[in-house]
């Protein structure tokens, strides 16, 4: 995919913990000594147009904050290139650098990312002055004017961040990333530490700015209900790799990937009927360990459809219908020339045979 | 009907500061019978926990309860000293917290909390404590637990861990166990199994449960009964299904607006303006008004409690009564 305002082609990230002394001396001495590192992201292909919306889901652990890092340049990837309107996000070699100002990132819990002994006009004048967005002089109109546009009062520049709530605190996040006028924002988790009544209101205001702004939103959320209110496709991670990706009420209306699935039928739904019986399918199993995932298709041990394929071979992420792909060997397609034949729900544990 | 297990009336609960008194719990009554689910819900700050940590004692100092009683069985345990408190908690109530590795002790095996716990409240040989314990860690789903009691919990994954600690709750086979944003950590795959798993307890064991949430949606699959907490009051209360579907308090039809799931995709959601107000200078009369759509000057003035069958309300203009 290049035709992608954002693009993140065959990304990876792996963390390899430091060895313990004692195995380091060991390794010194030539002594074998197994390293073993989490492939917190694994080959990752993704792209977002530009003005797009994107939710990126996945439960704790998938890997969803560790690529929307990558894809707003605060963190180097290990493996594979990400790009904006075809520019690189950071430079190569030993100690990468970002080299743009394009993409912006806002934070789950907006206090840890505030100066507390810094007045909130200053935090949000930093970064414009330095990038020569605006001059000195200009600077405090300038940030007047941003706070009156995430809806808080302009007069707020001389204050404190704790002298804010959680939801306007997000809202300083959201203004001083918007002050450096980037293409892209990258929110991981924007809301999940506001309460109801005022995550609403912050999903209200990522509406407003998308429509004002023409902005290209990378939305990280586990939060399925938030994700199909405000995204227009959806990408569902698994422990470092997208399962499946599409327009947000096609997948949410007949997802393709047995985990989407599963991870729908989880979500809790108000229950308006007495004496409804209210049952969850949840998913068998717990989530692997990152250190050691299991082979194949990751998710094939709490799959109801796992066949042996899926232990051995790693399904690639292919066209299912117009405008989706999903990671499964026997994953639903409307799409006949790409597998030749079309393997329906029904023959899904037979294994529909497919060579591509 | 029987009388109810838990009868709470006029809770008062509140902290001294040297900014002035904070009224987190503002006198709060409530009801649970024998084997109900009572759904408490609220956002951050309304008084859902401290309500919560109020019924069994836990309000740490300088913190107190001014006003109001707790019956259990007809019997007043406010103010009760400690050692006859330590024989109801974790025997007759008990609890489960939301950060389950905040309530397990990191040093010792799981096995061998188990154990003390169970010996708080009986004599029990080590081979029959450890037989309870293993049927115990069986009854919530954990793997190979005769194997699983000598691990630590940082050997166990969020899930894991919470489910020992519903095990413990539940070792003395409970009357009430109050569950306090048990499944707010944990991820949607697991808080499934968690909420099934916990709703099947309730009803073989007969326990009732007071399972405190700022989640409506976990609620109502949960809970037979709702209360709606707002700045350390209970605002509406019924029967949950009946109560969403038709509140009757305009900060209950906020909450519902609130939510994503309701509105239509990429359409404003009906957000309450406004914060909640600081529980240190609550506005005179009802402390929705300031950021209410009914408000009218007379909700300065203390709103009248209304009772309508099985539900009742605080609001000068409830929703959907006609006068």
């Amino acid at each position: 995919m290049t035709d992608g305002f954002v693009t993140a082609s065959g990304v990876s990230r792996h963390f390899t913990p430091s060895l313990p002394l004692g195995e380091r001396i060991v390794a010194a001495f030539g002594g074998a000594v197994e390293r073993r590192s989490v492939r917190a992201v694994d080959q990752v292909d993704l792209s977002l147009r530009k003005g797009e919306a994107l939710g990126l889901v996945g439960e704790s652990g998938c890997g969803k904050t560790t690529l929307g890092r990558m894809i707003a340049g605060i963190l180097p990837p290990s493996d594979g290139a990400l790009a904006i309107a075809g520019e690189p996000v950071m430079t190569c070699g030993a100690s990468p650098r970002k080299t743009t100002t394009r993409v912006q990132m806002v934070f789950q819990d907006p206090f840890a990312s505030l100066d507390p002994r810094m007045r909130i006009g200053d935090a949000l004048a930093e970064g414009p002055i330095h990038h020569g967005l605006v001059s000195k002089a200009g600077a405090v109109a300038y940030v007047r004017d941003w706070l009156g546009q995430v809806g808080l009062e302009p007069d707020y520049v001389s204050r404190y961040p704790h002298q804010f709530s959680g939801g306007q605190r997000q809202r300083v996040a959201i203004a001083r990333a918007l002050a450096m006028r980037p293409d892209v924002l990258v929110c991981d988790e924007p809301v999940a530490s506001l309460d109801v009544s005022i995550q609403a209101q912050i999903i209200n205001l990522f509406l407003k700015l998308r429509r004002e702004l023409d902005l290209t939103l990378l939305f990280i959320s586990h939060d399925l209900g938030v994700v199909r209110h405000l995204c227009d496709r959806v990408a569902i991670m698994y422990l470092g790799r997208i399962v499946e990706e599409g327009p947000t009420h096609e997948v949410y209306a007949d997802p393709r990937h047995p985990y989407t699935q599963a991870l729908l039928d989880s979500v809790p739904k108000l229950v308006l009927e007495e004496g409804a019986e209210v049952r969850f399918k949840p998913i068998q199993g717990e989530l692997p360990s990152p250190l050691a995932p299991p082979p194949g298709c990751h998710f094939h041990l709490r799959c109801p459809f796992a066949a042996e394929r899926c232990a051995v071979e790693r399904p690639t992420l292919r066209p299912v219908a117009t405008g989706r792909r999903a990671a499964c060997h026997f994953a639903k397609t409307d799409l006949n020339i790409i597998t030749g034949s079309s393997s329906s729900p029904a023959v899904i544990a037979s294994g529909a045979k497919q060579s591509s | 009907m029987s009388a109810p297990l838990l009868d709470v009336s006029g809770l008062e609960t509140q902290f001294p500061t040297r900014d002035g008194v904070v009224r987190a719990v503002n006198g709060v009554s409530f009801t649970v019978n024998r084997g109900e689910i009572l759904g408490l819900v609220g956002e951050s700050g309304s008084g859902k926990s401290v309500t919560g940590f109020s019924l069994i004692g836990l309000v740490d100092a300088p913190g107190r309860i001014a006003a109001g009683s707790v019956k259990l069985d007809g019997r007043d345990i406010v103010g009760l000293p400690n050692d006859e408190l330590r024989a109801i908690r974790g025997k007759r109530i008990s609890m489960v917290f939301q950060d389950p590795s905040m309530t397990l002790n990191p040093v010792l095996t799981v096995g061998d909390q188990m154990l003390l716990a169970l010996r708080a409240h009986e004599r029990i040989s080590a081979g029959d404590g450890r037989r309870r314990c293993v049927a115990a860690l069986e009854q919530v789903g954990i793997p190979d637990p005769g194997r699983r009691l000598d691990s630590y919990p940082h050997q166990f994954s969020g899930g894991m861990r919470q489910r020992v600690a519903i095990a413990i709750a539940l070792l003395h086979k409970p009357d009430l166990v109050i569950a306090d944003e048990p499944t707010t950590a944990l991820d949607v795959s697991i808080q499934a199994q968690i909420l099934t798993e916990m709703k099947a307890l309730a009803r073989d064991t007969g326990t009732a449960m007071i399972w405190i949430s700022h989640d409506l949606a976990t609620v109502s699959s949960m809970a037979d009964r709702i209360a709606v907490m707002y700045a350390g009051r209970i605002v509406e209360s019924g029967p949950t299904a009946t109560v969403l579907r038709d509140p009757r308090h305009p900060y209950t039809r906020g909450l519902l607006d609130s939510l994503p799931a309701i509105a239509q995709a990429g359409e404003d959601l009906a957000s309450i303006p406004g914060t909640t107000p600081s529980l240190l200078k609550l506005p005179p009369g009802c402390p929705f008004a300031p950021r209410c759509p009914r408000a009218q000057p007379v909700c300065a003035n203390e709103p009248p409690l209304a009772v309508e069958g099985d539900r009742t309300f605080l609001c000068h203009f409830p929703l959907g009564v006609r006068a």
